[in-house]
This record gives C-alpha cells, structure tokens and sequence, in this order.
C-alpha cells in the first residue's frame, strides 16, 4: 500500500492508522521487555555452556568469566553427539519427504477427482487433526512393537508421517483447487494425461504449499519426544531430545557441560528457523486458518 | 468453478462442451451416459485415485486410526503387553480409573491449565499483538525473536528452565542479587507453587505462537476499515475496541480451541521436568503423564489403554461442544465446501 513508504515521515501520520504511535517509546520498551524474557533462558542455555561447574555453583545467575570452551569441545568430539545427531536428521528428512509425497498424492486426488467417496477420505483426514499423538501413544507403540520397528528410526518416522499427513492435506487440498482448470485442459491438449499433469505442473506449481508443509513436519519431527520415548530404547537409536535428556539425567551434576550439550542441540532447529522463519509463520497461521 | 473442478476426465468435458454449450457442462458432473469410452476412462481413473491415495490412506488408518480402536480394545482387558489379551475385565479398568484419587488429581490440573492459559496468554497475547501490529521499527525481527522459545523443542525448554529453576538456580539467585530474596521459592517442588511455575513455563513457550497468530490475524483486516473510522474522528483505542478486535475474534476462538486442546494433552514439559514420580508429589502431574506412568512404565498394557481411551472421550467432547457452540460461525462454510 502507498501508506507503507509514507509511514516513514512521523508528520505524515494525520489520516493513516496506526502511525500516531510511530515513535512511542513505550511500545518499544514493551517490546524490548518482551524479547528479553523470550530469550533470556534460551541465552541462560548458550552462554551457560561457556561457564565451568565452579563458576555456575558459586554465581548461578552469572556471566562466564573467563569464558571456557572445553564443554562444547568435549561434547563436539563427542561421537554420541554426532549420532544423534544423526539420527534426528535421517528421522526429519525422511519424515518430510515421506509425508510430502504422500500428501501430495493424496491431496491431487481429493482437489481435482470427482469420485463417490472423495468427501468420506477428505473428512477422514480431518477427523486426523483430533488424534494427537499423545492419545494414541500407547497402542501405537504395541503396535510397532508387533511390528517389530522398536529401536529403529522406521518405528518413528511411519508414524510421524501418518500423524503428519492431516496438517498436509487440509494445507494442500485447497491449494491444488486453486489451480486454474484452463493449465489442466490447455496440459490435456498438448497430450498430457492427468498423471502427466501430476508430475509437470501440480507438483512445481504446489512448491510454495509443499515447503510449507515440508518444514512443518520437519520442525515437527526434529521436536518430536513422546514417540522417540516410547519407541527408542537404545541409545544407538536416540534422536537429539532423547539425548539431551538422557545427557542430563547421566551428567546431571556437571551442569555446564549439560548445558553445551542442550545449546548444541538445539542450534540447527535455530538455524532451519531463522532460514525459513517466514515460511514456519506462513505456514502455521495459514493451516489454523484454513 | 468449484463443481466441475475434477469433475471428470478431460475428453468428457470437451464432448460435453460442444454438445450444451461452457454453461451446461459445468453442471453436467455425474458422469450418467453409458458410452464405451467413459468406461475406458472411469477404469483409467480409478486406477489413479488408487494409486495415489492408496499410500497416503494405508499409512494413516493403519497408525493413526487403527491405534485408537485398538486401544479401545485393549482398554477391556487386564493386559501386560505380552501375546493376546485375554484376562477381560470388561468396564474394571474404566471402574478403577474414574475412583482413582490421583485420577481425580490429574484433571484438576489438567483443567486448571486448560483455563488458566486461555485466562493468562489470550489478553497478554492480543495487547502485546496490538503493540507490535503498529508500524515500529524493526517489526520483522521482533517476530522471529519473540517465536524462538515456540520453535525449540520441549526438551530444551525443560531442560533449560529445571536448571534455572532449581533451589539453588539462576532464578534464585538472581531474586537474591536484586533485592527480591523474599521470593525465592522452592519453584519446582512446593506443591502450593509448582503448578504455578509450569503454567509459567508453558505461559512462555506458547505466547509467541498467539501473537504471531492474532497478528496474521489484524494483518489480514482490510486497511480501509481503519481509514474510514480515523476519518470519522476515532481514537486509536477506539479503532482497536470497534473494528480490531470484533474482526479479530475469528482468529481467537482458534486460538483457544489449539490451546484447550493442547492444554489437554500435555505432556512433554511435565516428564520432562518433574518426571514420572515427582509430577504427582509436586501437584503437576496430567492425563498424559498418568496414562504413561500407570500403563507402560508400570508394564500395564491394558490400564494404559483405557485411560487412552478416557483422554481421547474427554479431548473428542471438549472438542466438538467447542465447535458446536464456539466454531461453528467460522468453520460453517470450510467444512462444508470450501470457497474460494
């Protein structure tokens, strides 16, 4: 809109909304109080893995001094840090490509088929959104266990998928719909068949709502505690949660070395985030949206 | 537009078309005439929505839907996980479940959190929305700082927050370095206080989640509405009171339906933090953590899936009196077809 760059002058403020506050410092102080809270036990975290056990049992609330770096060496040399690492990374990305292509299978049909039935499905998936997985923990852990995927990440990344594939499809229905009838005729006349379509339109066409749907189940995934618990038991298998909270619970008196462990952990969700922040926002207040 | 959206098969379409004219053949969706080619084509599409949602379809029933029924099951036997279940119980499980005092306990607390976040995040989350929807320097990243404790897993955010909450932790003594020493508490074990501390934690977590929401949400209010009352002479608090917030409620009532919902499953935070054992003894304990500790972790198979079972009755009720009597207005045209 015109006001955005107008919005620039203060005295230019008269009619628009809004901008009658430009410069209150109170709003800014709010702000500023706002982001020192959100941040300061994440900062606690990062800058407490820099202290020592001496430093942090005689001042628990301060600065490093000096500022160490033997926690995050010991745990960056360490090779469980880096196979759980590991593990959570195989379990995110085979996760996110498992449920975008099944999502987008299934998404194709129910936008753009005419078929008995196509409502039952649609509002079968829906239906999903009501099953957290924290409901369905328990038989769906015997149920992997029958299955015989207990210490494997295959027992964690199936079910994911499937708890993720609700999100999907409400995310990606509407916007396969939206694709213009005319590409699919205009495909169907220079001799695509509708699978052809699929494959050379819908899924580039899709990309934005895919990326969406893909870092969500990502995120998702990468997060994911109650499923690895009941489904991981060896430490082989942990992904980076189950480790950081075995770590502490092993470690549970070196407190410095806990934190670098938990800091490290948690910086390429941090990073994934800062990359794709408004892909994440996007796509958590268009799916609550609708 | 919408109809004929997938209707039917291309070549159809074409026939159809040149036959009644574009207007007659977008309602002409059922396929009825017999023709040997439609047949050819029906099996052609039929075997495409099977290869395409078969996967999708398998997966989903088979760990989402399949689990719950199974827990069904199971929730009439006493069980300890090993071979088939057959020591039936029939309603004992449930029986012992709803006379159970710590059953009792468990949602006391899980109602307590359910309304306590809807009472303490919705008002902060919109007045701190209000404050940020302004036209402030620097708006973009203030988003990305205030979404980082959402972004972090449960485990970190548990972590992070017992080490700092401990008796002799960060937040202890930094009350004690700026004068406040009166209030250091016993934060995660006084049973008066740690109920307290986790609606805290949680409080934390997920505000930025609501004000990222009822952002989206103001963002989305077309900017004449605003123009049209500051010409008609309202204030500031005026425009927030009459327009922001009536066309903000949608946006809200979703909110809280994600956050009941959530309230009612919790479960991450308070493993993570007090653990199986503790949680009880410091009054934070929930469903979550009462289906785990009693089914599972004790090996009793049967037990755990009947209180399964009770979550997903209680969480299934909240959820459609809500949207019997809360969502309807919104949801009315989404779930029965979607305009566009």
């Amino acid at each position: 809109m015109m006001s955005t760059s107008t919005l620039a002058l203060p005295r230019d403020s008269a009619g628009v909304r809004k901008s009658k506050s430009w410069g209150n410092p109170i709003t800014y102080f709010i702000a500023l109080l706002f982001i020192a809270v959100s941040l300061a036990p994440v900062l606690y975290i990062i800058v407490g893995g820099f202290r020592t056990n001496a430093q942090i049992t005689t001042s628990p609330s301060g600065l490093p001094s000096p500022w160490e770096v033997g926690n995050y060496v010991q745990v960056l040399t360490s090779s469980i840090f880096w196979q759980e690492l590991g593990n959570s990374a195989i379990t995110g990305f085979t996760t996110t490509i498992g449920v975008v292509a099944l999502g987008l299978m299934v998404s194709f049909v129910l936008a753009r088929y005419q078929f008995k039935g196509r409502g039952a499905i649609y509002a079968l998936f829906a239906a999903g959104l009501m099953f957290p997985i924290t409901v369905a923990i328990t038989p769906l852990y015997l149920l992997v266990k029958d299955l015989g995927l207990t210490n494997s990440l295959a027992g964690v990344i199936l079910p994911q998928i499937a708890f993720a594939l609700p999100t999907t499809v409400i995310i990606l229905v509407p916007f396969l719909r939206a694709i213009p009838d005319e590409l699919e005729e205009a495909a169907a006349i220079d001799g695509a068949s509708r699978l052809g379509f699929f494959f050379r339109m819908v899924v580039p066409l899709s990309l934005p709502g895919v990326v969406t749907t893909g870092i969500l189940a990502f995120v998702g995934s990468w997060n994911s505690y109650i499923l690895p618990l009941f489904i991981l038991n060896n430490e082989g298998s942990y992904t980076l949660p189950l480790g950081v909270q075995a770590f502490s619970s092993q470690y549970s008196v070196d407190t410095a070395k806990v934190l670098a462990f938990t800091s490290l952990s948690m910086i390429p969700a941090l990073i994934f985030f800062t990359v794709f922040e408004r892909r994440i926002v996007g796509g958590l207040t268009g799916a609550v949206k609708g | 537009m919408s109809m004929s959206l997938g209707a039917k098969s291309l070549t159809e379409q074409k026939s159809q078309g040149t036959q009644n004219g574009g207007g007659d053949a977008q309602r002409a969706s059922s396929p009825t005439g017999q023709r040997p080619r439609r047949k050819a084509t029906d099996w052609r599409k039929r075997f495409e929505i099977t290869v395409l949602s078969g996967p999708a379809i398998i997966i989903f029933v088979g760990f989402v839907i399949l689990p719950v029924a199974l827990a069904a099951y199971y929730g009439f036997y006493r069980w300890q996980g090993y071979g088939p279940p057959t020591d039936f119980v029939g309603l004992g499980n449930y029986a012992i479940i709803f006379t159970d005092p710590a059953f009792h306990e468990v949602l006391l607390h899980n109602g307590f959190i359910v309304v306590l976040s809807l009472v303490v995040q919705g008002p902060v989350a919109i007045i701190l929305a209000l404050l940020l929807n302004q036209k402030i320097r620097g708006r973009s990243i203030i988003r990305v700082l205030i979404f980082v404790p959402y972004v972090i897993s449960e485990v970190i955010v548990g972590t992070g927050w017992s080490l700092m909450l401990q008796t002799s932790g960060a937040v202890n003594d930094l009350l004690q370095n700026i004068g406040l020493g009166a209030f250091k508490a016993d934060w995660l074990s006084d049973p008066k206080i740690a109920i307290w501390t986790l609606l805290l934690i949680i409080s934390w977590k997920y505000i930025g989640f609501a004000v990222i929401l009822f952002l989206a949400g103001m963002q989305s209010i077309p900017e004449e509405l605003f123009e049209a009352a500051s010409i008609d002479g309202a204030s500031y608090w005026q425009i927030q009171r009459r327009i922001t917030l009536p066309l903000l409620s949608p946006t809200i009532r979703i909110w809280a339906f994600l956050s009941i919902i959530g309230s009612l499953q919790l479960f991450d935070l308070v493993y993570i933090i007090w653990g199986q054992y503790i949680a009880s003894t410091a009054g934070t304990s929930t469903m979550a953590t009462y289906m785990v500790g009693n089914g599972r972790n004790s090996g009793n198979f049967g037990y755990g899936n009947a209180v399964a079972v009770v979550m997903f009755v209680i969480s299934l009720a909240v959820a459609l009196i809500y949207q019997r009597f809360v969502l309807r207005r919104d949801t009315a045209g989404a779930i029965t077809e979607r305009q566009k």
